[in-house]
């Protein structure tokens, strides 16, 4: 992975390797563990991707090729807080683009990226099954519907609030 | 005796600030020394009247619609409690026009109960279909699943009942049930809003499935965009092991079933079923080439049953009150209901349970109410991103599987998305397009390479670019994609790339806007 193996973890490995040994016995437990890693390390280091791959007796390759394939996992961790920011058909009809210009525009965030200050990661997402709330978002989780810049505007500031 | 208020927790309610209403009236009534049981419910589908709250009267449920938290003391005031008079009061929910006239039947409980509460869902008919399903042969239970006509929900609209057979057929040590709660079309919630709102049901009608084909262990693969769901599912499905209809014993029957709800993570192509099949299994979400069918060789090799939760959600009724029962309802070769879904640019949003046979203008028009932003309608995708874009001139076609196809177009899983005259459908077909190269498993070339391609050449037609030719070559492209294409991923993404070319072929004529812009300039 181009990763140095000197380099000090930036994880704790016996709690990894506690997550994984909780679920590695599960039907089909590859997803189960790189959620429930994900969830305790906000994200899947490449240096985990052996341990689960061992403990579940597949290659390497296969563990590595699951975590790519899948756009939840991050090989490094998100913002302090995660806005996800519906594009699909039915956000669109109700003006998602403008909103996405909004937030390009007043407020720096761009989808894919967090801010310099590692408070913010804006995603894109196709769809949250609130296409009667269009435009919707998740923040942090949690749904949001009938959005527009200024509720858009009142949200982020409270994020803001929320880590100060 | 205490008053009961509903408060939805289903997520639509609280993307619109129901936890808030539920708390400021916990407070409230605290505050006034009245004692109130809240119970939180899913939803009535009424999304555009959420946060609705209903208060249990003598007369029946009574409905306060789009409360915000500011609102509890006034409601206290105008004794809501006994079903008072308030601006938001919108009378008995029940008797609303929205409700009144939808034929719920797989949608019945959803919004009436308690979710998690088992003793709610025996009070309101719960567990009969699986009782009934007990008491007979597992050949008679899938040959009335066949007698019903239920076809699948989550869009190819095969017969459950005949995929049932083969599992039921199959010799195996071991048989599975998948439930396919994935849902990724946009302007699609039915699925999220059974497993929030009436989450036994599918538990039911999946333990139905595992007795009729013999599978003793089932999942529930959902999607991670639906956190809720999840949670919901989680803990409905611990709460029937713990009352005896999961395990090892269901119901006393000494027949063993059970299961668990299982998290995607993010790939649309997980819902194809094959896909999903890998994905459970640990792997890239690959799609895997048919045969062997899933029905043969599913999940880990063995039979599997893998249907959407609106056809395992469906068992319970068809089992509780036969499958003529059911037939009845429908048009043709579409028997029984659907639960569609009103979204997009309309002022009323939701979801709708109806026969088979409604037509897109009744549900965008009489329920939908027109658009919300009140311009003109324009275009409605009806079956989420790989759905046809129906131009005003077709809304009268009726819902139902073959019309749709006979109109280009196809059902899929029962959304309906509104467009205002403000809509590009250029701009939805390059989106089709670019949707499908996001998505894309990435096995086949027609549909990894091609949809990539698909993008450039709407650019070019829209940029005025050699028009002619390059409206051929989207053609071609199409063409590539539909037959050779391993799925309805690939397979599918050039049918709303020609609606929009066939019905609002102006809009891929429009003057290139920077020859647009050009010209304004000159005097
Ligand atoms: C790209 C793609 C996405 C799909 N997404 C879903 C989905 O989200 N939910 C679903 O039930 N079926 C989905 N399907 C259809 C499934 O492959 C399959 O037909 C369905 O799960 C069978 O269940 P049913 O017969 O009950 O509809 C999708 C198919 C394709 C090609
Ligand atoms: S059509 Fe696309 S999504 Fe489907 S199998 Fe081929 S590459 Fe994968
Ligand atoms: S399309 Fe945005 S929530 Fe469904
Ligand atoms: S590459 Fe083989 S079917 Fe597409």
């Amino acid at each position: 992975m181009g990763q140095d193996t000197q380099a000090p973890l930036s994880f704790d490995e016996g709690r990894a390797l506690e997550i994984i040994g909780g679920l590695a016995h599960l039907e089909g437990a590859m997803l189960p563990i790189l959620h429930a890693l994900q969830d305790a390390f906000g994200h899947i280091d490449a240096r985990m991707v052996p341990l689960v791959a061992s403990a579940l007796n597949v290659s390497r390759a296969d563990a590595h090729g699951a975590v790519s394939f899948y756009h939840d996992f991050r090989d490094a961790p998100a913002g302090r807080h995660v806005l996800r920011i519906c594009r699909a058909e039915s956000c669109q009809s109700m003006g998602c683009e403008r909103l996405v210009e909004h937030l390009r525009h007043t407020h720096r965030l761009t989808p894919g990226e967090t801010t310099a200050d590692g408070a913010l990661t804006l995603e894109n997402v196709y769809c949250l099954g609130q296409c009667a709330l269009s435009p919707a978002a998740l923040v942090d989780g949690e749904p949001v519907g009938r959005l527009d810049e200024k509720r858009l505007d009142a949200l982020l500031g409270q994020l803001k609030g929320a880590r100060a | 005796m205490s008053a009961r208020i509903f408060v939805p927790a289903d997520s639509s309610a609280l993307a619109v600030g129901a936890e808030a209403v539920a708390r400021a009236i916990a407070k409230e009534a605290r505050a006034r020394g009245l004692a109130v049981e809240i119970v939180r419910n899913g939803s009535r589908g009424m999304v555009w009247l959420e946060p609705l709250v209903e208060v249990e009267t003598p007369q029946g449920r009574i409905g306060y619609g789009q409360v915000s938290a500011g609102d509890a003391p006034a409601l206290f005031d105008a004794g809501f409690l006994q079903g008072g008079e308030h601006p938001a009061r919108l009378g008995k929910v029940e008797d609303l026009d929205w409700m009144a006239r939808q034929q719920r039947l797989t949608f019945a409980r959803c919004g009436v109960i308690d979710p998690l509460s088992l003793e709610d869902y025996r009070a309101h008919g719960g567990f009969d279909g699986l009782k009934r399903a007990l008491a007979m042969a597992p050949a008679e239970v899938v040959e009335e699943v066949v007698d019903s006509g239920l076809r699948g929900r989550g869009g190819a609209g095969f017969p459950t009942g005949i995929k049932w057979r083969t599992v039921a057929g199959a010799e195996a040590d071991r048989k599975y049930v998948v439930c396919n709660a994935d849902e990724g079309d946009s302007g699609t919630f039915a699925d999220r809003m059974l497993m929030e709102g009436d989450p036994f049901t599918l538990i039911e009608g999946m333990t139905i499935a595992g007795l009729a084909t013999g599978a003793t262990k089932g999942f529930v693969y959902i999607r991670s965009e639906y956190p809720h769901a999840f949670r919901a599912m989680q803990r409905a499905i611990d709460a029937a092991r713990a009352g005896g209809w999961l395990g090892a014993d269901v119901a006393g029957s000494g027949r063993a079933f059970d299961m668990e709800a299982r998290l995607g993570a993010g790939a649309y192509v997980c819902g194809e079923e094959t896909s999903l099949l890998e994905s459970l299994e640990g792997r890239r979400g690959q799609v895997r080439a048919k045969p062997p069918l899933p029905a043969v060789q599913g999940l880990f090799g063995k039979p599997t049953v893998i249907n959407n939760v609106l056809s395992l959600a469906s068992v319970p009724w068809i089992l509780a009150h036969g499958a003529k029962a059911y037939a009845d309802f429908g048009m043709g070769r579409s028997r029984g209901t659907q639960p569609f879904q009103i979204a997009g640019n309309v002022k009323r949003g939701g979801l709708v349970e109806l026969a088979f046979g409604v037509t897109i203008r009744e549900l965008v028009e009489d329920f939908g109410g027109g658009t919300a932003s009140g311009r003109k309608l324009r275009a409605v995708q009806v079956g989420g991103p790989l759905g046809a874009y129906f131009p005003e001139a077709l809304l009268d076609t009726p819902l139902d599987y073959e019309a749709m196809l006979a109109a280009k177009g196809m059902l899929g899983h029962g959304g309906l998305v509104a467009f205002d005259d403000s809509v590009d459908l250029a701009k939805q077909a390059r989106f089709a397009m670019q949707f499908c190269a996001i998505e894309s498993c990435g096995k086949c070339t027609p549909c990894r390479i091609g949809s990539t391609r698909g993008v450039e050449v709407i650019d070019k037609i829209v940029a005025g670019v050699a028009r002619d030719k390059n409206r051929e070559l989207l053609l071609d492209l199409c063409d590539a994609m539909t037959d050779g294409s391993l799925c309805a991923l690939g397979g599918l993404t050039p049918m709303p790339v020609l609606s929009a070319l066939t019905h609002f072929s102006e809009d891929f004529e429009r003057k290139a806007p920077a020859r647009q812009a050009a010209e304004q300039v000159r005097p």
